[in-house]
């Protein structure tokens, strides 16, 4: 609460999400969604305060190496295997305005493509020092950045030969609870996202490469990591000057 | 020409994937160390205000198969019926109690389980008073966009017969999917992703 009590807080109701722009529920060559979209018509509301309103995380929270997954998991004086890499950029709603405060998880496979789970199958080697999970709030301006390995590509039990490509999972709470997001990061140049089925759930290609972060040379580490940047753009909010009073208040 | 409007566009939605708990609740699958407690786990303390209840539940695909690499958040008002958060301009919420959870779901069973309090009532945009109730939202693998859904409960038929949302529902047997079955202090909410009993999710 403290990190923005300068702040006015906005209390509009958030510009609607465009479902054209967005994946349909059903997209049949991403088959998992087959029995587990709805096939109903979503109920249109304008928000409410339910929905305007939404949880706040302090920078307290975070540990010293939330933001570091080359070393949250590894052993003391070890770190995780791969390419290392900054992620990078700011959080801003459609308005162009900051997000400040806003919670940002991140998970990913290690270098080999495999992740740390119990029903992961593929045959690619864990790395005893990475876990595959972090975390960082935005500042002010809404700015955010941690380090890493850049997660390889894997195969999927989907079609008989398909693969993701190299990819980081974002979790994003922005002011309000209508805002929540998860979505996921590509690289740029890799030939594998345009192959790939949940990609192509996203029928605009646009909103695509919105998702691919371009390599980022300007804020490169010499002799240490390559940096990646990736904006996340929120929804938006409309301005609030004729709205919430009652009429005849 | 007229001036550009200049909006960018929201960042477009990915389902959450077969691994959403190693991000958002990476203690639960065994990646222990990296954090303290997986977040949203407790919401209630000894100095929280209110109705101590339970809310538990199954999230269930078109074949009534329970999802276990699901993932649910609830986000509510406290039991004065204020959020606490900085857009709340009516009052300052109870400081012990967030009023935001989350649960994976997973075990045997698939369910999920929330230790929370009863929430107070809230407004509607034009000042009528909504029914208490629960903010849902869930994602999976399989899930391109994160749906967002209510849970009323059973047990406040006259507040939910007057609810500005659920005067909205169309088709009245479906009212009944965003209602807790259940009493105080244990609430059940199943969660249909589609099928006969599909659950009113919400475009809001």
């Amino acid at each position: 609460m403290s990190d923005r009590a300068d702040r006015k807080p906005e209390t509009g109701a958030f510009f609607p999400r465009d479902r054209n722009w967005h994946a349909p529920a059903l997209t049949p060559g991403y088959k998992t969604s087959v029995l587990r979209s709805p096939q109903k018509a979503l109920l249109s509301l304008d928000g409410t305060i339910s929905e305007i309103t939404g949880p706040v995380f302090g920078h307290s929270m975070l540990g010293e190496l939330d933001n570091d997954l080359i070393h949250n998991f590894a052993k003391p004086g070890e770190s995780a295997i791969g390419e290392r890499i900054i992620v990078h950029g700011r959080v801003l709603d459609e308005r162009g305005r900051a997000v400040s405060g806003a919670l940002l998880e991140f998970w990913q496979a290690n270098a080999g493509g495999r992740y740390r789970h119990k029903k992961e199958s593929y045959l690619a080697a864990l790395d005893p020092n990475f876990g595959g999970c972090g975390r960082t709030i935005t500042d002010e301006q809404g700015f955010y950045s941690f380090r890493t390995i850049k997660p390889g590509p894997y195969p999927w039990p989907n079609g008989v030969n398909d693969w993701r490509p190299a990819h980081i999972h974002f979790s994003v709470f922005g002011h309000g609870f209508a805002q929540r997001l998860i979505t996921q990061m590509y690289f740029e140049g890799d030939p594998m996202i345009w192959k790939c089925p949940i990609v192509n759930t996203i029928a605009d290609r646009r909103a695509i490469e919105q998702l691919i972060a371009p390599l980022d040379w300007a804020n490169t580490i010499p002799m240490d990591a390559r940096a990646y940047k990736f904006d996340i753009i929120l929804r938006g909010r409309r301005s609030t000057l004729f709205e919430n009073r009652m009429e005849g208040n | 020409m007229v001036q550009a409007l200049d909006y960018l566009k929201e960042t477009a939605s990915q389902t959450a994937g077969p691994y959403v708990h190693i991000g958002l609740t990476p203690n639960f699958c065994g990646i222990g160390g990296v954090y303290d407690t997986d977040l949203g786990t407790t919401m209630v303390s000894e100095r929280t205000l209110g109705e101590r209840i339970t809310v538990s539940g199954r999230v269930l695909d078109g074949t009534g198969t329970p999802l276990k690499d699901a993932l649910v958040e609830i986000w509510q008002a406290d039991a004065a019926g204020l959020y606490n958060s900085p857009s709340e301009l009516r009052g300052a919420a109870d400081p012990a109690f967030s009023g935001w959870g989350r649960c994976p779901t997973g075990g045997e069973d698939g369910a999920f389980r929330f230790e929370t309090i009863k929430p107070g009532r809230v407004p509607f945009k034009d000042g009528r008073p909504m029914a208490p109730h629960i903010t849902f939202w869930i994602v999976a693998r399989g899930i391109n966009v994160g749906l967002h859904t209510r849970m009323y409960f059973p047990d406040e038929a006259e507040a939910n017969a007057a609810d500005p949302l659920l005067l909205r529902v169309e088709h009245r047997h479906r009212v009944a999917t965003l209602v807790a079955t259940g009493s105080a202090p244990s609430y059940m909410f199943d969660i249909h992703l589609q099928g006969e009993k599909e659950t009113v999710f919400l475009d809001i």
